[in-house]
C-alpha cells in the first residue's frame, strides 16, 4: 500500500531520515518507534507530502504522493494539535472533515455514535470549541476525526500520548478491530513500547533517520524491544 | 533578579523570529518613533512662540494648561489602543523562589519606560526650558516639568486599570470611547468646565510646589491599584489562563446553495466571526464606510474627483483588503490539515473569492447612500466595486502565494502586527493607487466618462477571465505549498 524508495530528508546537511527501501502491505497495522529525533514524524509528514523529500519518493497505492493529489481521498492523519481547527465545535470539525469525504450529516452522527464511550460525554453536545478542550479531549477529537470515512491508509503521531488509560486500551481494541473488519492500514508511532508491540503486526525501529531493525511482531518482541532501548 | 528579568526581556525580543525576519517592518517602526520624536521636540519649542503671536494679551502658560484636558484625554484614548501592559511570560517564574511582589514591581515598573512616557517628555522639557528663558521662576517652570511626568505617569497606570476592567471583550474600547465622549460633552457645553478645573489646578500647584504632593499621592495609589489588580490575577488559573468562550452553533444551511464551496464558506464564516482578529475586520467595515464622511462634505475636495475614487475603492473594498491580505495566514494554524485533506485548491481559494466578492457587493450597497453629495460619488462607487472585483481581489489573492507569517487567531486586534510582511505592504499601495492613475489619466485627457469606463472594463475583464486567473493563482499556491507549510509551523 506505502512504499518509499530511496527516501531522505537534509536539513542544512543534517541526514533526518534516510530510508533505503521500506514497503507497508495493505491492511498491515504498522508501528514505528524510536527516540526523539529518530525521524518517526519526518517520515509521516513526508507520507502526507507536507514536506518534500530530498531524495527519493513514496508511493501510497502506486500515487506518488508529492505528484498527483489523489491519494488523498482515501487517505487520513492526524498529526498533532494543528490538524485541528480550534474555533469549530468538536461536531461541526466531525462535520467539515466529513463533508470533505463525502458522508452527510446523518453519516458522520451515525459514525460517531460508536465513540460514546470514549467522548465520555465531555466532547460531544459540549458548549465548547476545540481550542478550549483539554489537551486529552483534543487528542480524542483528532483522532476520531481520522477514521470517519473509512479511509484505506491511517497515520496517527503518537496517538496514545495524553490520553487517559481507559481510553489508550479503547483505542488499542479499536485499532486492532480496525485492521480485521475494514482492511485498512494502519501506521502509528509510539514511544509506549508495550502499546505497539500489543497493536501492531510490524514494528520498525528508527534511529536517527536509519531502519535499525524490522520486526514482525511475536511473544518476544516487547523483550527484543527493551533490550535494544535499555542502553 | 532585576538584571535576569532584563536579560530575558533583550533575549525575548531579539531572538524572537519576528525580530529577526522583519527587520523592514522594524525600519519602518523606528522611523516612525523618530518622527513622532521630532513632532513633539517642534511642538514643545515651538508653542511658546506661537502663542505669544496669536495671543499677545495671554499668559502662553495659562493657554497650555487649559488645553491640557484634551491632551490627557488624547493621550488616554492612543494609549488604550495602542499600549499594553507588559506581562512577560510570568508562569514559568511562579514555581521559581522569587517574591510574587518582586514580579509584580517589575512588571508595572518596566511599563513606566515605555516609549509612550518618554515622548510627551520631548515636548515637555523644551517648553520648560523656554519657560526659564523667557524669563519665569525657576521653581514654576520645574515644578510644572514633575508635574506633566507625573500627569503622563498617572495615564499611563490608569489606561492599564480601565484595560483590566474592560478585560478582553470585542468591544472593549465602547466603554472607554463612551467615557471620553461624557468627558469632552460635558465640558464642551460646560457643564463641568474639566478644562479650567484642571488648568485652575495647574496654576496652584506650579505656584506652590509643596500642592504637587496631591499628585503624587494620586499616582502611588493608582499605582498600588493596578498591583492590586494584577496580584489577584498572577494564578494559572487566573488572567495567565485563556479564557474559554461558551460555543455557539449554527448550521448556516443558506451557504448550501454556494455548491461545492460551501464547507469553505461555512469555515471562513465562523473564521471571521469566532476570532478576535478576523472580526475586527468586520468592525472595521464600519469605519470603513464612514470614511467617506471625511472627503464628500469637504469643499476642498469638491473639485478633486480623483480622490473620489480613492475614497471608492476604499469604501467597498476595506473588507476585502483586511481579509484577503492575509490568505492563507488566517488558517495557517490548520494548514497542514487542509493540505493533508481531500481539499481542491482551487475550491479553497474560491471560497475566499466569493467573500470578498459579496463583501464588496454589501459596502456598495450600503455606500449607496452617499449619492445625497452627488451621482458622481454613487457611479464612482459602482465603478469602484467593479475594479476591486475583478482586479484588486486576484491580486489580493496572488499576493497570498507569497504568504509566509502565521497568525495566531487568539490574539488582539488592533495594531497588532502579526502576519505582516513586506508583502503586505508592497501589496497594499497598488491596490489603491494604480485604480486612482488608471481613473486619472483618461478623465484628465478625455472626460469623467471615460476615466470610469477604464475602471469597469478592467473590472469585467477581471472578471471575464476569473476561471482562467485562478488556475494560474493556484499552480503558484501549490508551487509554494511546502513553503508555507514550514513558515507556518514556526512561532512568531
Amino acid at each position: 500500500m506505502i512504499k518509499a524508495t530511496q527516501l531522505s530528508k537534509k536539513y542544512s546537511g543534517n541526514i533526518v531520515l534516510d530510508i533505503e527501501e521500506l514497503e507497508i502491505l495493505k491492511g498491515q497495522t504498522f508501528g514505528l518507534v524510536g527516540n526523539n529525533g529518530a525521524g518517526k514524524t519526518t517520515f509521516f509528514n513526508l507520507l502526507l507530502d507536507l514536506i518534500k523529500p530530498t531524495t527519493g519518493h513514496v508511493l501510497n497505492n502506486e500515487i506518488q504522493v508529492n505528484v498527483s493529489e489523489d491519494w488523498k481521498p482515501y487517505t487520513a492523519a492526524f498529526i498533532d494539535e494543528s490538524f485541528l481547527i480550534g474555533y469549530l465545535t468538536p461536531e461541526e470539525y466531525f462535520y467539515f472533515i466529513g463533508e470533505l469525504r463525502g458522508l452527510n450529516k446523518a453519516d458522520v452522527d451515525t459514525f460517531l455514535a460508536q465513540f460514546n464511550e470514549i467522548f465520555n460525554e465531555e466532547i460531544l453536545g459540549g458548549k465548547k470549541y476545540l481550542r478550549d478542550l483539554s489537551k486529552g479531549n483534543q487528542k480524542k477529537a483528532g483522532i476520531v476525526a481520522a477514521l470517519i470515512g473509512n479511509p484505506e491508509v491511517i497515520i496517527l503521531d503518537e496517538p496514545f500520548a495524553n490520553l487517559d488509560p481507559t481510553t489508550q486500551i479503547r483505542l488499542k481494541k479499536l485499532l486492532k478491530d480496525l485492521t480485521v473488519n475494514s482492511n485498512a492500514t494502519v501506521l502509528i508511532s509510539s514511544h509506549d513500547l508495550g502499546h505497539v508491540t500489543e497493536v501492531c503486526e510490524r514494528i520498525v525501529v528508527l534511529n536517527k533517520g536509519i531502519v535499525v531493525k524490522d520486526i514482525k511482531t511475536s511473544a518476544a518482541t516487547l523483550k527484543e524491544l527493551e533490550a535494544y532501548f535499555s542502553v | 533578579m532585576i538584571t535576569n528579568f532584563l536579560n530575558f526581556e533583550w533575549k525575548q525580543f531579539f531572538r524572537s523570529s519576528y525580530w529577526q525576519k522583519n527587520i523592514a517592518l522594524n525600519i519602518l517602526l523606528a522611523f516612525l518613533a523618530i518622527y513622532f520624536i521630532l513632532m513633539f521636540l517642534a511642538l514643545g519649542v515651538s508653542i511658546y512662540p506661537l502663542l505669544k503671536k496669536q495671543f499677545p494679551e495671554s499668559d502662553p502658560l495659562l493657554l497650555v494648561n487649559g488645553a491640557l484636558f484634551y491632551w490627557f484625554l488624547g493621550d488616554l484614548i492612543m494609549r488604550f489602543f495602542l499600549q499594553k501592559l507588559p506581562v512577560m511570560n510570568i508562569k514559568p517564574l511562579l514555581v521559581l523562589p522569587i517574591k510574587r511582589s518582586k514580579i509584580l514591581n517589575y512588571v508595572l515598573g518596566k511599563s513606566a519606560t515605555s516609549f509612550f512616557n518618554f515622548l510627551p517628555l520631548f515636548a515637555i522639557i523644551p517648553f520648560g526650558v523656554i519657560l526659564i528663558i523667557e524669563g519665569y521662576p525657576e521653581t514654576t517652570a520645574i515644578v510644572w516639568i514633575l508635574l506633566m511626568y507625573i500627569f503622563t505617569l498617572t495615564i499611563n497606570f490608569l489606561n492599564f486599570i480601565i484595560e483590566a476592567k474592560s478585560a478582553e471583550t470585542e468591544l472593549s474600547f465602547l466603554p472607554l470611547i463612551v467615557l471620553a465622549s461624557v468627558l469632552f460633552g460635558l465640558n464642551y457645553f460646560e457643564l463641568i468646565e474639566f478644562t479650567s478645573l484642571l488648568a485652575k489646578g495647574i496654576n496652584a500647584i506650579t505656584e506652590n510646589a509643596i500642592l504637587l504632593l496631591i499628585p503624587i499621592a494620586v499616582l502611588t495609589v493608582l499605582y498600588y491599584i493596578n498591583y492590586m489588580l494584577l496580584k489577584t490575577k498572577l494564578y494559572v488559573d487566573g488572567s495567565l489562563k485563556a479564557k474559554a468562550d461558551v460555543a455557539v452553533t449554527t448550521d448556516m444551511a443558506w451557504t448550501r446553495r454556494f455548491g461545492d464551496i460551501a464547507p469553505f464558506l461555512q469555515l471562513d464564516l465562523k473564521l471571521l466571526w469566532r476570532n478576535k482578529r478576523p472580526r475586527s475586520s468586520i468592525f472595521i467595515l464600519v469605519i470603513g464606510l464612514l470614511y467617506g464622511l471625511f472627503f464628500y462634505p469637504n469643499p476642498i475636495y469638491k473639485e478633486w474627483v480623483p480622490m473620489f475614487v480613492f475614497v471608492g475603492v476604499f469604501v467597498t473594498g476595506i473588507f476585502m483588503i483586511n481579509f484577503g491580505q492575509f490568505i492563507p495566514a488566517w488558517d495557517s494554524g490548520y494548514y497542514k490539515l487542509l493540505m493533508s485533506q481531500n481539499i481542491k485548491y482551487k475550491q479553497y481559494l474560491n471560497s475566499k473569492f466569493s467573500l470578498m466578492l459579496i463583501s464588496a457587493i454589501i459596502m456598495f450597497v450600503l455606500s449607496i447612500p452617499y449619492v445625497y453629495f452627488g451621482w458622481k460619488i454613487l457611479v464612482i462607487h459602482f465603478a469602484a466595486m467593479v475594479y476591486n472585483i475583478g482586479i484588486n481581489s486576484h491580486i489580493l489573492l496572488l499576493g497570498g502565494s507569497f504568504n509566509r507569517k502565521k497568525i495566531d487567531l487568539t490574539q488582539r486586534a488592533a495594531f497588532n502586527y502579526q502576519g505582516t510582511g513586506a508583502v503586505q505592504w508592497l501589496i497594499g499601495f497598488p491596490l489603491l493607487l494604480i485604480p486612482i492613475l488608471l481613473f486619472y489619466v483618461p478623465y484628465k485627457f478625455v472626460n469623467f466618462e471615460a476615466g470610469i469606463a477604464t475602471l469597469i472594463i478592467l473590472g469585467i475583464i477581471g472578471i471575464v477571465f476569473h476561471q482562467k486567473i485562478m488556475d494560474f493563482i493556484t499552480k503558484k499556491y501549490i508551487n509554494s505549498k511546502y513553503k508555507m507549510i514550514s513558515a507556518f509551523d514556526q512561532d512568531n
